[in-house]
């Protein structure tokens, strides 16, 4: 026996290290891209089409990309690619839309905000989390008066009219409180649609199936235009409180469903157990049932947040400005014609990075949440 | 004197009706039914007083007006002398083609992607994740003008079409392909196709039948497919090729003649598909993994083969899954399209619901119709669905 | 309890309030007391109605909406501007959002009676044409056989192009688009050959275009479109103020009232009876019609007389560079022959 041989205990021996076949980048590839002929062909016609697409597009937007410039003659006489300066010399614009310009500061602020107001809301580890969810609740009537201007019992702002406001704010806008009203109001009309009373039942089927059977433009359309038929002669309501009223009227019809889904999975012991225990409709509702199901309910709600969210693009047609209406516009500038890759491009990433956002977090959500046993 | 002061129970009428569980349900009921009926009498009172003071009827007469425009795209015979009627049916008619083309082919596609993420293929793998995240996190809006944009400004004019094999035109006009122009004997052909479908649905019953009693197996499928597909293309050929094709050629400065298929049908048909897609992709692979995996090492230890698991297995149990949220899928591509107007393709929003509505002044009528046509449609694609679910759905006993 | 009584005198509250309605403000009452003027202008026409690069509209269209505000309320700039569609300005305006509407749009029968509007007099004389790319060395319409075409869809232009085409017994590709900046967009990708619309439209969107030399109008027009503005039906007394601003301005052109020297005309009764009436220094016809009587000085003083607000906007001298043409006062052998002020 050899002398620089050392003896272990049982099982003190270290591991040793895997099989040089097993692990490295080699492996990696072997087992992933080449584990059968299928793969093989599969990794290769892949890489070709990365191959074809990847270094053109590339090209395109970044390295060919020009940055500054004056015009679209002198964006194409720079270089091949993307127009980037266009979208520079129009931010302010697809921001602010045309909010007057020394009241911007509003829209920052209310920005700022509604920053602050996630937070409590997204997670549940922060200092102060109650009174934080306070000031979420009342958020959006803040950010309202902020917004729209007018006389808060000593504080005035100016007033600035809805139709000045554009871009990703209004997006926001829209956006925000249609999230913020559809939830409440989905609830109820979940609750309803499963309800013991007949006529409620039959009040919150009717309106959830029509809304979800008829595409959200001709509501927009018929709020937007033929909404005064319909109202006291003389009666005026502002263009951007009835489009945040449909979005959120439509958006809520299909968070009922969803949040329906959740109060089907629960088991009806769970309402007997409530009866037994002397809870009446509402407090068993509250504390028993939906903590449950709308637990059970998150990818669902956020999904239709996002839907929501990418819905607010449909405004611009019926006339208000978006991030899209902006661009859209913009392209009719004499100056900028025919750039419309680059613009559709830019309002893509905005939404894609908000929408993004917003699911990454569901997921974060739903595994923080998950307490039940999955294999 | 000591009186003991008795509970008192008779309150007030009222308060005793809404204590008592039964009734207080009925007294909600009432008020809430009062409550919307008045909402919608109020509505429908401010319409009529509103639409008197400016001396407008309701009256559905204005359909069989001519309508006085003109649609680019029609299947059926439309010129400007035509009913508004005619044009709304041209409306439906495009609706329903962008909307069963886009089922089909988003169906394909999001099938295709919800395998690739399945698939232990790291890169195919990838892509389709990188695919469906950028798709579903982009408005549809977005999507169709993208896909507008880029065939319209980057396909070539008619004068430097893209020549596919000098039968089909590519360019910004539209795709220009070949119409068949059907020769009497060609329906021969079509009698033997039909034929063959008849005789594929008994040949399988039968062959079903002979296979249960004696254990029998019949190549069913390609008997089928020679049926349907063999006999008559064969027939096709002996009968000397009965159909003469339309080529397209430039005049002018379109091509005419043959088919055209219009780059706005093409923008909506690929981005809605291409969105819709997205979704599917997802709710397949969702589908898919939640077959317990038990099922596929159950077909193993029987000795079925990879692929016949897949088709035998796991597919049809994972269709179960599948089905109900496809189904609104479904239904969101059917409702997406009436974003056609964006692009100024001719749909139902487009024609009854625009120019109609436009050029005669009948706000209230015209909505009235697209609205219940969308309701009608929902409602078929999701009894369609109901239909085909409930024949798939799992036999308790 | 409380909840049944409150439902209860909710529901009995609103019936009521229901059944109380019925009596209509005048549309000058809503709009003195609302103190701004709902005007429906196009989403964007260079010169005839379009924001600029700070967000203010300006345009020809958008002077006579100042006019209208400064007649009524006495400030040129209480106007709050609805950009429509082709498509949507009629309901717009019928449903009650809009008060008058100035936006290119063509007096018809047909809107005039079954759309119910009442047409102010007409503002501009126009017809339609067709602007294509110079390279096509096209002549007339007539050649367009099997081209490609860009339209507004909701608008006569649409219903005219079908008559057309149909009379001289030629195809042609309807391209529908729904605003004037996806025309141009459109047009520009050479998704159409032609672009069709008002002939004053047109000026305006050629010298919109990348290139305005490489693109002309054709100088066939195949249609009659005199442009006006309108009100809804059923407001005598509205539409005579709408009507009686336009003549103003026209009037005052006729009379040589300008911006320049309307204050000082206006200070006291001059020689010319005409200008006294007009401006209110003699008679008292703003208060016939429910204004003051100095609703025309503030109109001009705002906005100027017809031509110079013509000039400023789309006259010889601006981008958009169209002559007066047919929309020379009929004394310089156009057809402007307003109503006299008497």
């Amino acid at each position: 026996m050899a002398s620089n041989e050392k003896s272990y205990a049982p099982g003190q021996h270290p591991d040793l290290p895997a099989p040089t076949n097993l692990v490295g980048p080699i492996a990696w590839i072997r087992g992933n891209l080449l584990s059968s002929p299928t793969n093989i062909v599969l990794t290769a016609l892949a890489a070709w089409f990365l191959y074809t697409i990847l270094p053109s597009t590339l090209n395109w937007l970044f390295f060919d990309a020009v940055f500054t410039g004056e015009d679209r003659n002198a964006c194409r006489a720079a270089g091949e690619g993307a127009c980037w300066a266009f979208i520079g010399e129009r931010f302010k614009l697809f921001t602010y839309g045309f909010y007057p310009l020394e009241q911007r500061w509003r829209v920052n602020l209310s920005f700022v905000l509604l920053c602050l107001a996630m937070v409590p809301v997204l997670f549940d580890k922060v200092p102060y989390r109650q009174y934080g969810l306070y000031y979420a609740m009342a958020f959006p009537f803040i950010a309202g008066w902020l917004l729209v201007g007018g006389n808060i019992l000593v504080l005035e702002l100016p007033i600035v009219p809805t139709d000045k406001f554009g871009g990703i704010m209004l997006t926001l806008v829209i956006g925000v409180t249609g999230i913020a009203f559809s939830l409440p109001l989905g609830i109820l009309l979940a609750l309803g649609r499963s309800s013991r009373l007949p006529l409620i039942r039959i009040f919150c089927i009717g309106f959830i199936e029509f809304i979800r059977g008829v595409p959200l433009i001709t509501l927009l359309f018929v709020a937007s235009t033929m909404l005064s038929y319909f109202l006291p002669p003389g009666t005026k309501f502002d263009l951007l409180l009835r489009v945040l009223i449909m979005v959120t009227l439509f958006a809520s019809a299909y968070m009922a469903e969803v949040i329906r889904g959740g109060l089907q999975a629960i088991p009806n012991g769970q309402i007997e157990a409530g009866d037994a225990l002397g809870l009446k409709y509402w407090p068993a509702m509250r504390l028993i049932v939906l903590p449950q199901a709308l637990k059970i309910s998150i990818p669902g709600i956020v999904n239709t947040f996002i839907g929501l969210y990418k819905d607010t693009t449909l405004v611009i047609i019926i006339g208000l400005l978006d991030p899209l209406g902006i661009g859209r516009a913009s392209l009719s500038d004499p100056k900028w014609t025919g750039l419309s890759n680059e613009v559709y491009l830019f309002v893509a990433l905005f939404f894609f990075i908000s929408c993004f956002a917003m699911s990454r977090y569901s997921l974060y959500l739903e595994g923080k949440l998950e307490t039940g046993h999955k294999r | 004197m000591n009186e003991v002061a008795l509970p008192q129970p008779q309150r007030n009428i009222v308060s005793r009706l809404w204590n008592d569980k039964e009734t207080r349900q009925v007294i909600i009921q009432i008020l809430a039914f009062v409550v919307i009926f008045a909402f919608f009498f109020i509505m429908v009172r401010n319409a009529i007083t509103n639409l008197e003071a400016i001396g407008k009827d309701i009256s559905m007469d204005f359909l069989s007006q001519p309508s006085n425009y003109d649609i680019s795209q029609s299947l059926i015979e439309y010129s400007s002398r035509s009913t508004h009627l005619r044009a709304m049916t041209v409306g439906i008619i495009n609706t329903l083609l962008v909307a069963v083309f886009g089922i089909a082919l988003a169906t394909v596609i999001g099938f295709l992607l919800g395998v690739c993420r399945l698939s232990k293929n790291w890169i195919v793998n990838k892509l389709a994740y990188v695919y469906i995240e950028y798709v579903r996190n982009v408005p549809v809006l977005l999507h169709i003008l993208l896909v507008h944009g880029i065939i319209v400004n980057s396909l070539p004019t008619p004068k430097n079409a893209v020549v596919v094999n000098e039968v089909a035109f590519l360019t910004n006009r539209g795709f220009f392909i070949p119409s068949p122009d059907f020769q009497p004997l060609y329906w021969v052909v079509a009698a033997l196709f039909v034929i063959g479908v008849i005789f594929s649905l008994r040949f399988r019953k039968y062959a079903q039948k002979v296979q249960d009693q004696t254990g029998k197996h019949y190549p069913v499928f390609w008997i089928c497919f020679g049926a349907i597909v063999g006999v008559p293309f064969i027939m096709y050929f002996l009968l000397g090729s009965p159909i003469v094709w339309e080529i397209p050629e430039l005049k002018g400065f379109n091509y005419s003649g043959g088919l055209v298929i219009r780059p706005e049908f093409i923008a909506l048909w690929l981005a809605l598909s291409i969105y819709t897609a997205a979704f599917i992709g997802e709710i397949v692979r969702a589908g898919i993994s939640a077959v317990d995996w038990g099922q596929n090492e159950a077909a193993a230890a029987l000795g079925v083969t990879r692929g016949r698991t897949l088709s035998l297995v796991v597919i049809p149990q994972a269709l179960r899954i599948i089905i109900p949220p496809l189904t609104s899928q479904y239904l969101n591509l059917a409702k997406n399209s009436s974003l056609a107007i964006a692009i100024g393709y001719m749909d139902i929003v487009a024609t009854i619901g625009g120019i109609t509505l436009n050029q005669t002044g009948r706000e209230m009528e015209c909505m009235a119709i697209v609205l219940t046509l969308y309701l009608i449609f929902s409602l078929l694609i999701s009894s369609g669905m109901n239909w085909y679910n409930n024949r798939i759905k799992l036999v308790e006993r | 309890m409380k909840v049944v009584k409150t439902a209860a005198i909710a529901a009995t509250l609103s019936l009521t309030a229901a059944l109380s309605l019925g009596a209509q403000a005048s549309t000058l009452q809503d709009v003195q007391a609302r103190g701004e003027l709902n005007c429906v202008v196009t989403t964007g026409v260079a010169g005839f109605a379009a924001p600029d690069e700070n967000g203010r509209w300006e345009g020809f269209d958008v002077d006579l909406c100042r006019a209208v505000a400064a007649a009524v309320l006495g400030d040129a700039e209480k106007v709050k501007f609805i950009p429509t569609s082709a498509k949507t300005r009629f309901t717009i305006l019928n449903s009650g959002e809009g008060d008058i509407l100035f936006r290119n749009t063509t007096e018809t029968m047909s809107r005039d009676v079954d759309l119910k509007l009442t047409f102010l007099p007409v503002n501009y004389y126009d017809g339609q044409g067709f602007l294509i790319r110079k390279e096509l060395g096209i002549t007339s319409a007539k050649d367009l056989d099997g081209a490609s075409i860009c339209i507004q869809t909701g608008t006569t232009t649409e219903l005219n192009l079908a008559d057309f085409f149909r009379t001289t017994g030629i195809s042609y590709e309807p391209v529908a688009v729904e605003t004037n900046e996806e025309g141009i967009t459109n047009y520009s990708a050479n998704r159409c050959d032609a672009y069709t619309t008002d002939a004053s439209a047109l000026a305006s969107i050629r010298a919109a275009l990348e290139d305005p030399s490489a693109h002309i109008i054709l100088p066939e027009i195949i249609s009659k479109e005199p442009l006006g503005g309108a009100v809804r039906q059923g407001d005598d007394q509205w539409a005579d103020i709408g009507k009686w601003v336009v003549n103003a301005m026209i009037n005052a052109e006729e009379l040589g009232v300008t911006q320049a020297n309307v204050a000082k005309l206006a200070s006291k009764a001059g020689n010319n009876p005409s200008i006294n009436r007009l401006l209110g220094t003699e008679s008292n016809m703003g208060e016939m019609v429910g204004l003051d009587n100095a609703w025309a000085v503030r109109v001009i003083a705002a906005i100027g007389n017809y031509g110079e607000s013509f000039d400023r906007h789309i006259g010889p001298n601006t981008p958009i560079g169209l002559s007066r043409g047919l929309n020379a006062l009929w004394k310089d052998g156009g057809i402007l022959y307003a109503a006299p002020i008497r």
